[in-house]
């Protein structure tokens, strides 16, 4: 019989709160990350980027390059694998560009030199003819009749007939008649809204070395949230067999979806097996910035009917998403989670892809999902205010529960969002008195949340502590999170446990760290292996009982005969059980391997007070409330953080944060200088309140938290903001000219 | 790429004025350093003055003003028991220059060679009447540091002349400064306007005003016309008017990722106004 130890209540080690395990390496500044990685002979890398929006590439001549003294080795298109197509096609073109380059930053050519600065040096020796085409940046002229086309033959098969090559996939969905919806409405309420690329920000830039043989043998530490991804395409990119390359996460300065990706790994690893040497290679700020995935930047149009009492009668919006020079902008996900927090009788949504001379978008948090939250909670809060109406009250008497048909097709099972709402009104947050030139805004949040191939392995070691392995590298305080759910299965501290990161020889596929689904998907899997090494060890105490194994059960780091049939034994503690395991059957390990599919959607709804200064139209977050149903919290202080995380960036994004681009096509900001990311004396301090509604698809019920706490900021902070001024904010960021702006319409008005 | 270290002016100027091709000075190098690595400069010659014996001292001059050497960090100046009750605005103006890292390297006269309209000291420092001594192989002269910038990146400095102190005048009686820019955030920023304002009174009366601009023209702007709209006046609703109408009408900005024409000339106004008053109250006896 499998051991369950399923439960949502009478933990004694989950939603504790430990320091994490990593905690004194970081203060200390001991662990590894990205560019901390040495290798004798070791070789530095720099990437020759297009100074270009578009243009194609006539000639490459690196012959002054090669000739320095301490280059080592040169690589263009002409060294990577042939053939390639789709996703692994696409990032290839990104890596290293062929026929064209397709963006400012694009990388052409790279080298490797016995030092960084002669590498940099090298670069600039290579020269390269370019033939400038005419390039596009914004979405709505990209889709434009007679817009340059970026890449012809992109689109997929989801594209209706009639519309631009650069719109190269379409998504739709819905249900009921949205304009007999609208013709029941006492109020109709249709904006457009804007919003601009952001970057996710993430304190460590991309770095890696990387080591290719001839043989075809490969070794490559990098700075990444999937290895395993990494592992699968670096191999195909160099024409490789995967399991011959071995690839090390580092620790991660932060990813935030942005380092589920490939920029830099296929370059260091084909210099590396041009020169028979290491090959170490570091991003700089700014060529993060120019070139690896910020998100899209979107134009979208929500229409939304609602009667005098608040019901919503019917919505309806249309996304269109820039995605930078590749398929692949989350229409469908900005689509699907726009009205997602509503029970809606009439609803019809439509995405676009577009394509631009701008990089590749990547994940950013939620990907998609904060954009349409900014649409459409916008609307409501435009309805709620011409309605008179309560904007709590409006959404709880439309919220989406259990057995609600969502916006997008499937039925909700159990979720939180009316738990939360009511939290967000009893919080006494959305109640206090607001001062002159201040207003309030709110908004509700969804993501999906995911599972994904997990592999965990545990071994118990001859003393009875526990070492468990799990392949997702550590974004959030996961091994903090895998420690305490083994600890409460197999019934030892919290401390007796280390997690590590395995690299890729050394567990299955594991997908990357995405989707909030580390907690869900490697928490399952840790849940599972600790009860598999749990019924072993069980198993080992009936042997020397002499009793059959079910007679047997495990209770706090003990085995015990199961009652009085069974025999009158003195309890066995796991560390007698493990002291004699090399002579009462061998090592003592459980494992696990699946992809979970029951990770429970998320809701979140944030209360943000905002102050404008009417002579400057700065604004200021002078108070702000999170609060989101987390299933069930494991390590209540990094939820916490997860909750704070999401919160901060979003107030970077909604106020001043954006991607500025010339008429050239020329990135105007690649630094943090005139990239505005907020710094922390621009945040708040940011409540949290944890709601939790446990996922039966979990065994302690959690429900991703990472990704949703970003849905909602945009919206509820341009709610504030509007509230503030009196005038619909409908453009993000909504930076201090942008406002004061809008506060002169105002006056005029 | 040559570096020196010279241990005198003398050897400072010997080696400037036979340097060739791209010579850069340098003290901090919060500019000169960035500029290198992001490729905007690739110097040929680099002087550091850091070792010149006196650079980094802050000492009171006889007539009761101050002199400051040319090393003298932003940390420095705010960690002076004396010279930011003097001088409130000036030391406030470099201390919204960079972190606090940043603050331990950056300094004045690096931030006026640097050229910059949007450097934070600059205004401050010509509100103040600052000056500062050049010397060349023609030896030294001392000129208003309004004097130095010429343009976007340019100074008036001919070849082999460094700055080779920094001088404050007497602050004197009823006199208060102050620097306010605009930023989009609360630190770590470039000023979209900086304005200063300097004013000395005769009880609520003003009897001095110089009030100077940054970011709002290729370089900072002195609104001379300020003296004529406050002197003989108290800082009253009407002052202020004309004070923000006057900064407003000297703007001759550019339209850029850090703000449009119309925001910054209508930021002016506004710093104008709400410097005034600090400088104003400053000047009564205030001590924020």
């Amino acid at each position: 019989m499998a051991l369950d130890s399923s439960k949502t209540t009478g933990f004694k080690y989950v939603g504790t709160r430990p320091n994490r395990p990593d905690g004194l390496d970081k203060v200390t500044g001991r662990a590894k990350f990205g560019a901390d990685a040495y290798a004798p002979g070791m070789l530095h890398a720099a990437i020759k980027r297009s100074p270009h929006a578009h243009a194609r590439i006539i000639k490459i001549d690196t012959s002054k390059a090669l000739a320095m003294e301490g280059v080592k080795a040169v690589v263009t298109r002409a060294d990577f694998a042939t053939g390639l197509e789709g996703e692994f096609g696409d990032i290839l073109e990104n890596v290293m560009a062929g026929e064209k380059a397709l963006y400012d930053g694009h990388a052409v050519a790279a080298v490797a030199a016995t030092s960084a600065l002669i590498a940099r040096d090298a670069i600039k020796a290579i020269e390269v003819d370019y033939e400038i085409l005419p390039h596009v940046t914004d979405v709505d002229a990209a889709m434009q009749a007679g817009a340059p086309v970026i890449r012809a033959g992109a689109a997929d098969a989801s594209v209706p007939e009639g519309l631009h090559p650069n719109v190269v996939r379409y998504y739709e969905s819905g249900h009921g008649d949205v304009e007999a919806g609208f013709a029941e409405a006492d109020l109709v309420v249709e904006d457009h809204f804007v919003t601009e690329a952001t970057h996710q920000g993430y304190i460590e830039p991309h770095a890696c070395l990387g080591t290719l043989g001839s043989d075809g043998k490969g070794e490559l530490w990098c700075c990444t949230q999937g290895h395993w991804y990494v592992q699968k395409v670096c191999a195909a990119c160099l024409g490789l067999e995967t399991s011959q390359l071995r690839v090390t996460a580092s620790e991660i300065g932060g990813g935030f979806g942005g380092k589920t990706t490939v920029f830099i790994e296929p370059v260091a690893l084909a210099l590396s097996r041009k020169a028979n040497r290491p090959v170490k290679l570091v991003m700089t700020r700014s060529e993060v910035f120019r070139a690896s995935g910020p998100t899209s930047s979107t134009s979208m149009d929500v229409k939304i009917g609602m009667k005098k009492d608040g019901t919503i009668t019917a919505a309806q919006g249309t996304f269109r998403l820039q995605g930078g020079a590749f398929p692949g902008a989350p229409c469908e996900m900005t689509a699907m989670c726009a009205f997602a927090p509503y029970d809606l009788k009439h609803v019809h949504q439509v995405g676009y892809d577009v394509m631009s001379n701008r990089p590749k978008q990547a994940a950013y948090r939620a990907p998609g999902s904060p954009m349409a939250a900014f649409a459409v909670e916008s609307v409501i809060d435009e309805l709620c205010g011409q309605l008179g109406l309560d904007p709590i009250d409006t959404r709880l008497k439309n919220a989406s529960r259990e057995g609600t048909r969502a916006s997008f097709g499937p039925t909700w099972p159990r979720i939180g969002l009316v738990e939360t709402l009511e939290a967000v009104k009893a919080h006494p947050h959305y109640v206090a008195p607001l001062k002159k030139g201040q207003g309030r805004g709110i908004s509700c949040g969804f993501w999906f949340n995911h599972g994904g191939e997990t592999a965990v392995s545990l071994a118990l070691s001859e003393d009875g502590s526990a070492q468990v392995a799990v392949g997702t590298p550590d974004i959030g305080g996961s091994r903090a999170s895998m420690a305490l759910m083994a600890a409460e299965v197999l019934g030892i501290p919290y401390e007796d446990i280390r997690v590590t990161i395995a690299d890729t020889a050394t567990l299955g596929y594991n997908e990357i760290s995405h989707g909030s689904r580390v907690t869900y998907a490697s928490g399952l899997a840790t849940i599972k292996a600790a009860e598999d090494a749990v019924q072993k060890l069980c198993g080992r105490a009936a042997a020397k009982w002499g009793i059959p194994e079910d007679a047997v059960y495990w209770e706090d780091g003990y085995a015990k005969p199961s009652g009085p049939n069974a025999g009158d034994f003195e309890p066995l503690h796991i560390d007698e059980i493990t002291a004699t395991m090399g002579a009462t059957g061998g090592p003592i390990c459980g494992h696990f391997e699946a992809t979970p599919e029951g990770a429970g959607v998320s809701f979140a709804a944030h209360i943000v007070d905002a102050e404008v200064d009417p002579d400057t139209g700065k604004t200021s977050v002078v108070r702000y409330t999170v609060v989101q149903d987390a299933g069930k919290a494991i390590h209540p202080t990094y939820v916490e953080g997860q909750f704070q995380g999401g919160a901060a960036q979003g107030i970077g994004w909604a106020l001043n944060e954006e991607y500025i681009y010339g008429a050239d096509g020329r990135l105007q900001n690649a630094g943090f200088l005139d990239y505005r990311i907020p710094v922390a004396s621009d945040l708040p301090m940011i409540d949290t309140v944890i709601v939790e509604v446990p996922n039966p698809g979990h065994p302690f019920g959690v429900r991703g938290v990472g990704e949703t706490s970003i849905c909602p900021p945009l919206a509820a902070i341009a709610n504030a903001v509007s509230n503030a001024v009196g005038v619909r904010m409908r453009q993000l960021p909504m930076r201090p000219s942008r406002v004061l702006e809008a506060l002169e319409s105002a006056a005029d008005g | 790429m040559k570096y020196y270290k010279p241990a005198t002016f003398e050897e400072a100027v010997a080696l400037v004025a036979g340097a060739e091709g791209v010579t850069r000075i340098l003290a901090g190098g919060t500019d000169v350093l960035v500029q290198m690595r992001s490729d905007i400069i690739t110097p040929d010659t680099l002087i550091d003055i850091k070792a010149i014996p006196g650079t980094h001292e802050i000492t009171r001059t006889k007539d009761g003003g101050w002199r400051l050497g040319v090393a003298v960090t932003g940390a420095e100046m705010s960690e002076h028991p004396e010279l930011g009750r003097d001088w409130p605005g000036v030391v406030e103006a470099m201390d919204l220059i960079g972190s606090t890292q940043v603050q331990g390297r950056a300094t004045p006269v690096g931030n006026l060679c640097n050229g910059s309209p949007a450097a934070d000291s600059v205004p401050a420092m010509i509100a103040a009447g600052a000056a500062v001594t050049v010397t060349g192989p023609e030896g030294s002269r001392e000129i208003p540091v309004e004097q130095i910038p010429v343009g976007p990146g340019k100074t008036s400095l001919a070849k082999g002349e460094i700055i080779t102190a920094l001088t404050l005048p007497p602050r004197g009686a009823q006199g208060g400064d102050a620097y306010l820019r605009f930023i989009p955030r609360t630190e770590m920023d470039i000023a979209v306007v900086g304005c200063a304002v300097n004013l000395r009174l005769n009880g609520d009366v003003i009897t001095e005003a110089r009030m100077v601009l940054g970011a709002v023209a290729p370089t900072a702007v002195v609104v001379h016309a300020a003296a004529d709209a406050l002197v003989g006046r108290t800082l009253d609703e009407d002052a202020l008017t004309a004070l923000s109408d006057l900064a407003e009408a000297s703007c001759n900005p550019i339209d850029d990722k850090r703000g449009t024409i119309k925001f910054r000339t209508h930021t002016a106004g506004v710093l104008a106004r709400r410097a005034a008053k600090i400088a104003y109250s400053r000047a009564k006896g205030a001590t924020a």
